[in-house]
């Protein structure tokens, strides 16, 4: 589903700042594998999310998407396959906007944003019924702007969102790093149900080793802007969730 | 009484900025200050076309054009030159300057003896009335196709890009693009306000537009403060405040007039007035 060949990026290239947040990286994620991707700060694990979602073009190498060559396409376009889902919970929905709405703009990912209205009854209607399975009661105040929910609130309704169109690909960046446990647990339970009903290909990245430990079916360490372990399915079941906290020690 | 209602009547000239600022604010969280050059841009067109006795479905698609057009430059400036937004509309009003007074060839341009929008149509024998009619359907049909659009798919896009930029690229939207199209259709509405001004008040002077942007942005403010106190949701009751800010501002300046202040502290008493509503709601809050 996604490639990786050789990819590499240098921040300021040539002048006194410059870092090297990606070393070279040969990655190949299956369709509908579930990746998480762990690694100390600075390791290049967000930097090498954002080359994949195309808000970052990589400096060499080639990142191809359902065999599409996507190096240099930006973010806005490959949408057609992507759905991501921030660590700042203010970063994924509107804040002006009502749940409504913003479940309107994601209903139409992928689609051309036309001079139509596209908020009615049936709309409404399929934009409750989504929106009572996290059970927050949120479904009676689909109209409130969303800025007055709280960042596990927005965060889960992100994630609902990212399935509202057809989607590929949920990359996640650290989805829970701004929430309390409670809120997080839900935001993963969710995340991880999602993936599997609609067989999405999913990549995450998490601090958070347990989240690391019992999700995903592929395990991966970066550090240096490299690649340094790679677990798939058969070595991540074997693992213990002790094991994880002395990749870091 | 006539005093307030050609207050209420510039008031509703001026719907077109207040709109036009609304639609910039939402989109930019900055107002547009190209709005001082576009606004004489819409007066300085429709003083040349009018003079030259044209109909108005020709004066008023090259209006909104104009208007198009630097709203447009703006946003292109700051989308691909990476130049800060404020600073674009400001380089653009400034540019617009000199394009205004050699598209008129001189200062002002008086609209005597001219057939305008105003003249047009026949409703009522009383030249206030009649006005007030004409303005009342013209600020309808811009009110109504303005909500409309921001009730689209585009509309809805178009507020979340000032929202969250992030959010809408990651929703397929083409955020340079969005901020262009956003600037010219605020900038066509402020050129619409100079359309209307122009025929109303008989002329277009170069010095018109100079610090117009404070009159929409006053009647934002009005509306937002009213849409945060009145908790509104609705698209329509919010475009209706604008309107009313819109109105409202002007009602203001007539009052001060009326009590005799010396008409040379308008601007003064416009700032003052601007600041009074801005703070009104914190001052209300500290003393909660």
């Amino acid at each position: 589903m996604i490639d990786l060949t050789n990819v590499h990026k240098l921040f300021n290239p040539g002048k006194a700042n410059q870092v090297n947040a990606v070393n070279g990286i040969n990655l190949t994620i299956k369709k509908e594998e579930f990746l998480v991707i762990v690694g100390a700060n600075g390791s290049g694990k967000t930097t090498l999310l954002d080359m994949v979602a195309g808000s970052v073009f990589p400096s060499s190498g080639n990142i191809l998407i359902n065999g599409t060559d996507v190096t240099k396409l930006p973010d806005y376009r490959r949408t057609q396959w992507i759905a991501r889902v921030f660590q700042n919970p203010m970063s994924g929905t509107a804040s002006g906007l009502s749940i409504l709405d913003n479940f309107r703009l994601a209903a139409i990912r992928t689609h051309r944003k036309g001079l139509s209205v596209g908020v009615d009854t049936n709309f409404k209607k399929l934009v409750k019924e989504k929106v009572s399975i996290l059970g927050m009661g949120l479904e009676n105040k689909i109209e409130q702007p969303i800025g007055t929910l709280s960042g596990g609130q927005r965060q889960a309704l992100t994630l609902l969102m990212s399935v509202m169109d057809r989607c590929d690909v949920l990359l996640l960046d650290e989805p829970t790093a701004a929430l309390d446990p409670r809120s997080a647990h839900l935001v993963m339970r969710t995340a991880d149900k999602l993936i599997k009903d609609y067989k999405l290909t999913a990549i995450l990245i998490t601090h958070n080793l347990k989240d690391a430990y019992t999700y995903g079916s592929r395990l991966i360490l970066m550090g240096e802007g490299l690649v340094i372990k790679d677990l798939d399915t058969a070595k991540k079941s074997v693992l213990k969730q002790n094991d994880l906290f002395d990749w870091f020690a | 009484m006539d005093f307030y209602l050609t207050a209420l009547l510039q008031g509703l000239c001026f719907s077109g900025i207040a709109l036009g600022i609304y639609i910039s604010m939402t989109i930019f969280n900055i107002p547009d200050i190209t709005t001082d050059g576009s606004y004489t841009l819409g007066a300085v067109v429709t003083a040349i076309l009018l003079t030259h006795h044209q109909p108005v479905y020709i004066t008023l698609p090259a209006v909104v054009i104009a208007g198009g057009i630097a709203g447009a430059l703006t946003g292109i400036i700051h989308t691909k030159l990476k130049i800060n937004a404020l600073l674009a509309g400001i380089l653009v009003m400034t540019a617009l300057y000199s394009v205004n007074l050699y598209l008129m060839g001189r200062s002002n341009l008086p609209l005597i003896n001219v057939s305008s929008l105003f003249t047009l149509i026949h409703i009522s024998n009383d030249l206030n009335h009649n006005t007030f009619w004409i303005l009342i359907i013209f600020v309808a049909i811009i009110t109504l196709t303005i909500g409309y659009l921001l009730k689209t798919d585009f509309g809805i896009a178009m507020r979340a890009t000032g929202n969250s930029e992030s959010m809408i690229r990651s929703l397929g939207v083409n955020t340079d693009r969005m901020k262009i199209i956003g600037l010219a259709i605020a900038n066509a509405l402020t050129a619409l306000s100079g359309y209307l001004i122009s025929q109303f008040q008989g002329f277009t002077d170069i010095s018109m537009g100079i610090g117009i942007v404070i009159a929409g942005l006053g009647s934002v403010i009005i509306a937002e403060t009213l849409i945060n106190w009145l908790r509104i949701n609705s698209i329509w009751i919010t475009l209706l405040l604008v309107l009313a800010g819109a109105i409202i501002f002007q009602l203001v300046l007539a009052v001060t007039l009326n009590i005799g202040v010396d008409a040379n502290l308008l601007k003064l008493v416009t700032a003052m007035f601007v600041l009074l509503i801005v703070s009104l709601p914190r001052l209300i809050n500290k003393t909660r």
